[in-house]
């Protein structure tokens, strides 16, 4: 028995799957350049409305508005756009009992450690200061965390992250 | 110009039944205004009523929703106006409050007096319908159109500025409810869960 890295892309009609499996009804989002599949898959879906939007500090409050009206929305932003909706986070997201997953690429993530961007070094300490959970998604054994983070975030009414190490592939 | 509390009035008495977003200094006049079971939504986040109450109009198509924002909190999120134009929800309603100062901080000027040309940007950005007002009996009067025709609608209001220091500020009566009290009890009202 092996417990190899499997190399492979995440898919992303995988996701969407997972998405439809939770009753996703919007995806909030600013395009990565990780996320071009996943783009083309809900651009395409009817049950999953997107809401492309020019900051990512407006994800977390257009998903606030769709949750109180009564709709239940994904953030897929990436790691940099974390960081720059704090306050967004912090007003919109950690004040309510609100539970919303956030899907954020991981940009600069390496298996290795060692890495040269900060965007990937800070991610998870500022999460940690936000006390928001976070799971790793970086293979395709990994997808059943996908659902875990969305069961998750209805059980503690929290955001949960989900931080997509590898680019989606079809 | 126009006392925001009236507006506020004219809003309510047209359509009682609207959901109604609140940014900054707006936030404490509602608490003036309101009833006990008004549908509204003090925003915690500065700056992003505009996007919060984008995500309630998508999510209640059959109900009006309209914002209380203000021109120094816009310009804090000047890219929702595009977003909200791209979605362009027809119940969306969206009233700036101009005042030209950060009425939140104490009266402090906005970058631009003359507001960057917002009614501009916001027909550039794809709202239906721009109208702006000076006095409360233009805009009492014109209120049944504008709640009831397509949008978004944006609408500017000259507004009496009321904190023009920090120590108005530090006297300026503060909300009975905040955004963590009413937002899950407003997603209750509306949806039973």
């Amino acid at each position: 028995m092996t417990n190899a890295y499997d190399s492979s892309t995440i898919s992303a009609a995988a996701v969407v799957s997972a998405l439809h499996e939770h009753g996703i009804t919007h995806a909030v989002w600013l395009p990565d350049s990780e996320t071009n599949f996943m783009h083309i898959l809900l651009t395409d879906d009817d049950s999953i409305s997107l809401v492309p939007v020019c900051r990512e500090g407006e994800t977390m409050a257009i998903a606030a508005g769709l949750w109180v009206g009564g709709k239940k929305p994904v953030v897929m932003i990436q790691n940099t756009g974390v960081f720059e909706s704090g306050d967004s986070i912090r007003g919109m997201s950690l004040d309510t009992s609100m539970p919303l997953v956030l899907m954020v690429g991981y940009r600069g993530w390496t298996r290795h450690g060692a890495t040269p961007d900060s965007a990937a070094r800070f991610i998870e300490p500022i999460l940690d200061a936000y006390g928001i959970r976070y799971y790793l998604v970086e293979q395709g054994e990994d997808m059943e965390r996908i659902s875990m983070a969305f069961t998750e975030a209805e059980e503690t009414k929290k955001p949960v992250a989900l931080l997509m190490g590898r680019e989606f592939g079809e | 110009m126009i006392e925001m509390r009236d507006a506020m009035r004219a809003v309510k008495s047209e359509d009682p039944e609207a959901i109604v977003l609140l940014a900054e200094t707006s936030i404490m006049a509602f608490a003036d205004v309101s009833e006990p079971d008004d549908l509204y939504l003090p925003v915690g986040s500065m700056s992003k009523a505009s996007s919060v109450g984008l995500g309630v109009a998508l999510a209640q198509p059959e109900k009006n929703v309209v914002i209380f924002d203000g021109d120094g909190s816009l310009l804090m999120n000047l890219g929702s106006l595009v977003t909200v134009g791209k979605q362009a929800p027809k119940n969306l309603v969206h009233i700036l409050l101009a005042n030209d100062v950060y009425a939140l901080t104490g009266g402090q000027p906005i970058p631009s007096e003359e507001r960057g040309d917002l009614p501009g940007m916001a027909k550039a950005a794809g709202y239906v319908s721009v109208v702006q007002f000076d006095n409360i009996e233009e805009f009492a009067s014109e209120l049944p159109v504008i709640l009831n025709e397509d949008g978004p609608t944006f609408v500017v209001l000259d507004t009496v500025t009321e904190v023009t220091n920090a120590a108005d500020w530090k006297t300026y009566p503060k909300p009975p409810k905040s955004w963590n009290v009413q937002a899950p009890a407003v997603r209750e009202s509306l949806t039973g869960e």
